[in-house]
């Protein structure tokens, strides 16, 4: 199953820069949003898979019994997903204001920080 | 024990709330912002004095117990860095409650200032790498907010740039972090410490080890990984900034010591390589950019990059001289970034500019202000006894001991642009004219300006106390340089500690 992920992980991960080096903001966007779940999959696959084997403790007893799958790993992907939906709201309110202040979302068009060389008065 | 961790990164937090819910009232959010950040200072230096006894202070989270739970852990290096963190966020408080105005106050400035805050302390006092990862987020998030607070075309542009390299960078952390637990099993550093030392498989661990350079390199602004920071730091507002330039990069020179003295061996490694030109690189960059700007914030941006050089460069020769070199560079750092910045805002208040060519005049109008602005232009530079000097010395004494010659001679060269450049700022902006019209001098700012000097001044008698007493600071960074090196005390503590 692991060599599985691995590979969906760098196809996302292909295609999540594909995006990421485009002008347009927008398709950067679906590219983090891309590359992050290739992230989170990363994490996931790092715990090893094991089939149906969910990390529960039955009743009275103090720990799982036989070997179950590995609950850290699935907890860090729970806060990553977490995190990321949080920062990925965030860069999409901003390139809504971006384009309603800048007028563009063309990130080469958006020179306001840094001007270029023939727009600087002297 | 614990108690002692968990205030200074507590208290940043529960002052955020009274700030948000008070954000009408500017004055009063400040003045709670103010209170809560001298409240964390104290906390920090009870902490810094604690570890300064005991050597490393750890406590469990929850109490579950070493390495499966989260660690808490200050060592010297980890109480220095709350300590100023807690410090800087003492002057910022107050230089904003002159700054602040009530517009920016009801976003939440205050706010998410003291969030801000309480993520880089968390950063700095966490022993777990997924932790560590989780207050990047709180800190990223919050300088957001931070960078955006205002909302003019500038800082939107600023901020898309900023939030769109620093999220890959992000991206980068959380993959090595997942790559990491595959191959260890465990996510505590003093686990790692063991765990990567005896682990089979060193190749991976190389690559993993590069996601890492790479993913603080970013945070911390290294060549060629910097581009984000000139393209933002000048937009926001003059405490923003200042904060900014003070603690946020900082918190990657951070990780980078943290992580490459305890988790990983950077001896011979091909990590250490690449740090040594990374650094070399970020040096030349950083001071030719600060050379080729006009605005005074970009200038000191750019200026910022050319000292992280310094730091990451003190990583990566290795020694205990070098990385006692780089902490005190960093203590020194982040008190005169804070004071340069604060003293931008102040120039920019005067004469109503930011481009160094259109303002002018404030040595005619304001000869203290420009007096207290050149020393701390003195300090960046590294002319003695100021700090600066102290902390050039030990690492071109490092470099030269390590045979680095190459090294040692851009840190002297870098020294004298540094210079060259603090004196165009000082001709451009204090002694030629003003392009079309008069600089104010500072009693005409009315009773902010005892707000906006008071920090620059505060700092700046820091430094020079610092300078002027070398002896201490030194012995301070040599002890936590020592507890880097050798991470036996460390490791112990941390897995020895049960509650």
């Amino acid at each position: 199953m692991e060599p599985l992920l691995a590979i969906l992980v760098g196809v996302l991960i292909a295609a999540a820069i594909y995006l990421m080096l485009d002008r347009n903001l927008l398709r950067f966007l679906f590219g983090l949003l891309l590359i992050s779940n290739g992230a989170n999959l990363i994490i996931f696959a790092a715990g090893r898979t094991t089939a149906g084997r969910p990390p529960l403790v039955p009743d009275g007893a103090d720990a799982p019994i036989g070997s179950v799958a590995n609950a850290l790993p699935q907890a860090l992907v729970l806060t990553a997903i977490v995190i990321g939906f949080g920062l990925f709201a965030f860069a999409l309110v901003l390139a809504l204001r971006a384009y309603d202040t800048l007028g563009t979302l063309d990130t080469t068009e958006m020179r306001l920080a840094e001007p270029r060389e023939e727009e600087k008065d002297t | 024990m614990s108690w002692l961790l968990a205030f200074p990164l507590l208290i940043p937090f529960v002052t955020a709330v009274p700030c948000y819910f008070y954000s009408d009232r500017p004055e009063l959010s400040a003045r709670i912002s103010i209170a809560g950040s001298v409240a964390a200072l104290v906390a920090a230096l009870i902490l810094f004095f604690r570890v300064s006894e005991d050597g490393v202070v750890a406590g469990q989270m929850g109490g579950w117990a070493a390495p499966f739970g989260i660690t808490l852990v200050a060592d010297m290096l980890s109480a220095i860095m709350v300590v100023i963190t807690s410090l800087t966020g003492v002057a910022v408080a107050i230089y904003a409650q002159g700054e602040i105005e009530l517009e920016q106050s009801q976003l939440g400035y205050h706010a998410i200032f003291q969030a801000l805050l309480g993520g880089v302390t968390g950063a700095f006092l966490t022993g777990d790498i997924f932790n560590l990862y989780v207050w990047f987020e709180v800190m990223l998030i919050a300088s957001f907010g931070l960078l955006i607070i205002g909302g003019r075309a500038e800082q939107i542009d600023g901020a898309v740039k900023y939030v769109a390299l620093n999220l890959v960078s992000t991206i980068l952390f959380l993959s090595g972090i997942g790559l990491l637990y595959g191959v260890t099993g465990t996510l505590n550093m003093a686990d790692l410490n063991a765990a990567v030392a005896n682990s089979e498989k060193q190749g991976l661990l190389t690559v993993i080890a590069i996601f890492f350079v790479f993913a603080f390199a970013m945070k911390a602004a290294v060549f060629p990984l910097y581009s984000w920071l000139p393209a933002a730091y000048h937009t926001p507002a003059f405490a923003v900034s200042a904060v900014f330039a003070a603690l946020l990069t900082k918190v990657g020179v951070y990780s980078l010591l943290r992580v490459f003295t305890l988790v990983f061996d950077l001896e011979g490694s091909f990590a250490q390589g690449l740090l040594l030109w990374a650094a070399i690189l970020t040096m030349l960059a950083g001071v030719t950019g600060a050379l080729a700007s006009t605005d005074i914030r970009k200038v000191l941006s750019y200026q910022i990059i050319a000292s992280i050089g310094s730091l990451v460069l003190g990583l990566a020769i290795y020694s205990p001289l070098a990385i006692a070199g780089s902490i005190f560079y960093l203590i020194h750092n982040v008190l005169v970034k804070g004071a340069l910045f604060m003293s931008a805002g102040v120039m920019t208040k005067l004469t109503g500019e930011s481009d160094l060519r259109r303002m002018g005049g404030l040595y005619a109008s304001t000869p203290v202000f420009a007096g207290i602005f050149l020393v701390a232009g003195f300090t960046l530079a590294g002319f003695p006894p100021l700090t600066g000097f102290w902390a050039k010395l030990m690492l071109v004494q490092a470099s030269l001991e390590a045979s680095a010659l190459i090294a040692a001679a851009v840190i002297l060269f870098v020294g004298l642009l540094t210079i060259w450049s603090i004196c165009k700022i000082w001709l451009e902006g204090f002694l030629t004219a003003h392009a079309d019209g008069e600089a104010k001098a500072l009693h005409q700012m009315g009773n902010d300006r005892f707000v906006l000097m008071g920090p620059i001044v505060g700092l700046m008698v820091l430094l020079i106390l610092m300078g002027l007493m070398p002896n201490y600071f030194i012995g301070l960074a040599q002890t936590a340089s020592d507890q880097l090196l050798n991470p036996d005390l460390y490791v112990d503590t941390v897995l020895g500690v049960s509650q």
